[in-house]
């Protein structure tokens, strides 16, 4: 006969407890199931995406009335309990019906810690803890220009932020220590975050100490600081913390510390008596996070068919869930003298990683912006593992491990058995890949039969390479972008890889980055090379066999193999001297078209390969240069005449359009770039349509970028309007410089910004004044080395001289 | 077969580079490798693709420019999904110099 388990509390961790417990043996207890909230088990940490409008509530419901039918559990909803007597083993609920136990489960959850401010009772002021009150943020949102001041920068104070902020609340977050998250974060990841979420609208202040809640007729009205400053609100959230409730248990007389005592089988002081979640105590730590209490879970459910487990407290990570914030932080990473950083910045993709070392051990680490690795450094982490050997590429992450593959799913490969995956449920790669050869052959397979992914799913990612490992050709992975059949990295990790290892040539870069060919092919060769250039513009030497021919040879190849030339003219401006040079070229070289084109410059076509060193040493002599009509890089500044002539135009557009091009001509770039200027809103040049556009008006100058008028079609976006010239060069050039060092090879400016987004951008060319001035000034050194005329190099130097003249002509030796 | 005639120093074609040699027959590309092998073959394949000597070269491939044929120099077949080959020549480096089939370059091309 079964005996009777009454469980109080139907939260995440007696849930599952539940859950092993009838996986153990489904007829050992009655089960009778009190909850104080008139619901029962769902998945309390996806409320934030609940709030944020991702999951309705319905989707994050563990247990149904359904589940709990068919596993005999007697639900008590809405049912608080009054008293346990424990000498008659009685549970008695607050209607007095008396329930009795053989055994007895707290799971009674924690409360949140609510300051005793003044005015802390009013309407309006709640916590971030259950259903009712994401509703009523949710509700809130649906007010015309409401406010809201969340008090606490802790994970939780950040979701409920983010997910106001989505809702269009006007969110401010105080806080009273110098950076957010600092028990989990430190402070320049910290600052990346608060950067992120001012870039969401919402408003925070750290160091902000809270004095006073202000109401007015008994509902709140504002939050005033110690400072003086009072924030407006509709709604104060209070997210500062959870205590363990307690109070139960603490009557009924069960030991209690600031939760109520646990032993590592989970019992209490009562031996008949056991407790779960985040009402315990246990070694004097009490517990708020998801992945212990299922480990408790376990351990309880065991307990409860007189199994022998042991709970033991591990390790924990943390992750945001707030979309666009991707952070991690693990283990122990305060500063200390016999301690040691690696620390890698990107500024420019906002990533952050910092590895806190101690006798060659990874004693912490937190990540921002990138949390690709954070898996592999949490197993490190717990395993206590020796890194010296991998020291110089740790931060790099399993991938650049030894000589190891630079397979992604390699580094996966490698993973113990025991490797933790998915930290909110505990599930390791071995049950993962256990449950696959199950039969589970797909995610959604996965997440249902090991619980893996199945919580806040950031480990998706990897369940889905577990998946290619273990299915091997079985199963289909989501294409990652690589650059070419030679290489398993995609553009981003080479670049990012060619600064880290200073790798300066070709040949090195495939040699330490594992090239599967033995010299590259058509598609990777030029790619590299433009990378080399832009990362090493003083020490780098162009590789002409690895450009186009067009680049090689610096004329445009026609479909019957003669080439096209196009002289550079600074703002599409030219003069008669020039216009009769090209007319003597034309006339010289047989030239059967000449043809103005849609970049306000003329052509040449038809030209033999074999007079190109000619006619270029004619078109250098009247003064002109290569107008780089083949390139990928700068092209052409197109202009209008501007204040000169026209009676609409409203700055000098002709002369900004000349000073922008004679600061960019000859920049190499992941793709052609090309540009405008125009004199009025009436946009004769064409700015709306550019890589980058300038239109004049009176106040000043409108950059606009990200404009395409080829396969797509595209309106250029506003980036900043500046008063002066000098500003839209320097901005000009520093989103060029921007585009260079960041895009991949064959983007186009528009692809770029769809990629890493126009909000970015502007901060790092129009925001963050000392990076835009950085960029420029990398962009200026760089154009150092690269504005020297390539035909008069060839015309008069007799550069690449056998890539024009046949080798041998027996044409003419049979002639004769 | 054995014919061959000097067309020039090694040193006149860079390593990954190549060079024309014209004939009445049309234009021979010859082409050194990075490991300094060499190869003649058609700088054209009527139609379809050329000038090959304007291509990027990597291992015994070459690129063709304008539709990115990848055609292997020693056998002149083009690789991948497109079909078609260019004719080769024998073409060899002694002491120095680049030595090519005269039969290449005579005008009656032999059949070998």
């Amino acid at each position: 006969m079964s005996q009777k388990l009454v469980i109080i509390g139907a939260g995440m961790a007696s849930g599952r407890a539940l859950e092993e417990l009838i996986k153990l043996d489904p007829t050992a207890y009655d089960v009778t199931l009190f909850n104080a909230e008139p619901r029962g088990n769902y998945n309390r940490i996806m409320l934030s995406p609940v709030l944020s409008g991702d999951k309705s509530f319905d989707e994050i419901i563990t247990h149904t009335a359904e589940w709990y039918e068919e596993n005999g559990v007697t639900c008590r909803f809405g049912e608080k309990v009054a008293k346990v007597d424990r000498d008659r083993k009685v549970v008695i609920a607050e209607n007095g019906d008396e329930v009795p136990y053989d055994k007895l489960m707290f799971g009674t959850g924690s409360n949140p810690f609510i300051i005793p401010l003044p005015g802390h009772d009013l309407d309006g002021v709640i916590a971030y803890r259950d259903l009712e009150d994401t509703n009523t943020m949710i509700a809130l949102g649906e007010k015309p220009d409401a406010k809201a001041v969340v008090i606490g920068g802790g994970l939780l104070g950040l979701e409920a932020a983010a997910g106001l902020a989505l809702r269009g609340v006007d969110v401010t977050v105080v806080h009273i220590m110098g950076h957010l998250m600092e028990r989990q974060l430190d402070e320049a990841a910290g600052y990346l975050l608060r950067k992120a979420l001012v870039d969401k609208g919402i408003t925070v202040r750290c160091s902000a100490n809270s004095k006073e809640i202000l109401g007015e007729d008994g509902k709140v009205k504002a939050l005033l600081l110690d400072d003086g400053t009072e924030l407006p609100c509709d709604l104060l959230v209070m997210a500062v913390g959870i205590r363990p409730n307690t109070v139960l248990a603490k009557e009924s007389g069960v030991m209690v510390g600031k939760g109520i005592f646990v032993d590592d089988q989970m019992i209490t002081s009562d031996e008949d008596i056991v407790a779960v979640g985040e009402c315990v105590e246990h070694n004097g730590a009490i517990f708020g996070l998801v992945a212990p209490l299922y480990d408790q879970a376990k351990v309880v459910a065991k307990t409860l068919v007189s199994q022998e487990a042991t709970f033991v407290q591990k390790e924990i990570s943390t992750k945001l869930k707030v979309t666009g914030c991707d952070l991690f932080s693990a283990g122990d990473f305060a500063d200390g003298e016999d301690r040691e950083d690696i620390v890698f910045r990107d500024p420019a993709r906002g990533v952050y990683k910092r590895l806190v070392l101690k006798d060659n051990k990874i004693l912490g680490a937190v990540m921002y912006g990138d949390t690709a690795d954070s898996n592999w450094f949490f197993g490190l982490i717990k395993d206590g593992e020796d890194i010296s050997e991998m020291r110089d590429t740790l931060i790099f992450g399993p991938a650049f491990q030894g000589s190891a593959p630079l397979d992604p799913m390699a580094a996966v490969a490698a993973l113990p058995d025991d490797a933790e995956i998915c930290g909110c449920n505990g599930i390791s790669k071995g049950d993962i890949v256990a449950a696959i050869n199950a039969g589970a052959h797909t995610l959604d397979a996965v997440k249902a039969t090991s619980k893996a992914a199945s919580s806040c799913g950031s480990c998706a990612g990897l369940v889905t390479d577990l998946l290619g490992v273990t299915l091997g050709d079985g199963f289909k992975l989501p294409e990652k972008e690589v650059v070419c059949k030679c290489t398993d990295l995609s553009h981003d990790d080479v670049r990012k890889l060619i600064i880290a290892k200073s790798l300066k040539s070709i040949p090195q870069a495939m040699q330490e980055l594992d090239w599967k060919t033995s010299c590259g092919c058509h598609v990777c060769r030029p790619a590299l090379n433009y990378y080399m250039v832009c990362a090493w513009p003083d020490s780098y030497e162009d590789d002409g066999k690895s450009r186009f021919i067009n680049e090689r040879v610096h004329a445009n190849i026609q479909k019957d193999g003669t080439y096209s030339v196009v002289p550079r003219m600074l703002g599409g401006i030219t003069n008669p001297k020039e216009l009769r040079a090209i007319a003597d070229a034309a006339d010289k070289y047989n030239i059967p078209t000449v043809k103005v084109t849609g970049g306000q410059r003329i052509d040449l076509l038809g030209v033999k390969k074999e007079d190109l060193p000619a006619i270029w040493y004619d078109l250098g002599e009247a003064g002109m240069m290569s107008g780089q009509a083949y390139a990928k890089g700068l092209r052409t500044v197109k202009t209008c005449v501007g204040t000169d002539h026209c009676r609409f135009g409203t700055q000098d557009s002709t002369g900004l359009g000349i000073k922008i091009e004679e600061a960019m001509w000859g920049a190499w770039s992941p793709h052609k770039f090309k540009l405008a200027v125009t004199g009025c809103p009436r946009n004769c040049a064409e700015a709306t349509c550019k890589d980058l556009g300038i239109i004049c008006v009176d106040s000043g100058y409108q950059i606009l970028v990200g404009g395409a008028a080829g396969l797509d079609l595209l309106e250029a976006q506003l980036l900043v309007q500046v008063p002066t010239e000098e500003e839209a060069i320097e901005i000009s050039c520093a989103f060029y410089q921007l585009y260079r060092e960041g895009a991949q090879y064959l983007h186009r400016p528009y692809k770029w910004i769809k990629k890493v987004g126009l909000d970015w951008v502007k901060e790092q060319v129009v925001d963050d004044l000392d990076n835009r001035k950085a960029l420029a000034d990398r962009f200026h050194f760089s154009q150092q080395f690269y504005q020297v005329d390539p035909w008069a190099e060839r015309a008069k130097k007799g550069k690449d001289a056998h890539e024009f003249a046949p080798m041998a002509d027996f044409t003419k030796v049979a002639a004769e | 077969m054995s014919n061959f005639i000097d067309i020039g120093s090694i040193d006149d074609i860079p390593a990954r580079g190549a060079r024309l040699v014209r004939t009445h027959n049309g234009d021979i590309a010859i082409f050194r490798t990075a490991a300094d092998a060499l190869f003649a073959v058609d700088d054209y394949l009527p139609g379809k693709a050329g000038p090959l000597s304007n291509g990027i070269q990597h291992d015994n491939k070459v690129t063709d420019p304008m539709y990115n044929w990848v055609f292997d120099l020693a056998s002149g077949q083009a690789l991948g999904a497109d079909e078609g080959a260019v004719q080769t020549y024998p073409v060899k480096c002694e002491g120095g110099r680049v030595l090519l089939a005269a039969s290449a370059v005579s005008g009656a091309v032999a059949a070998e």
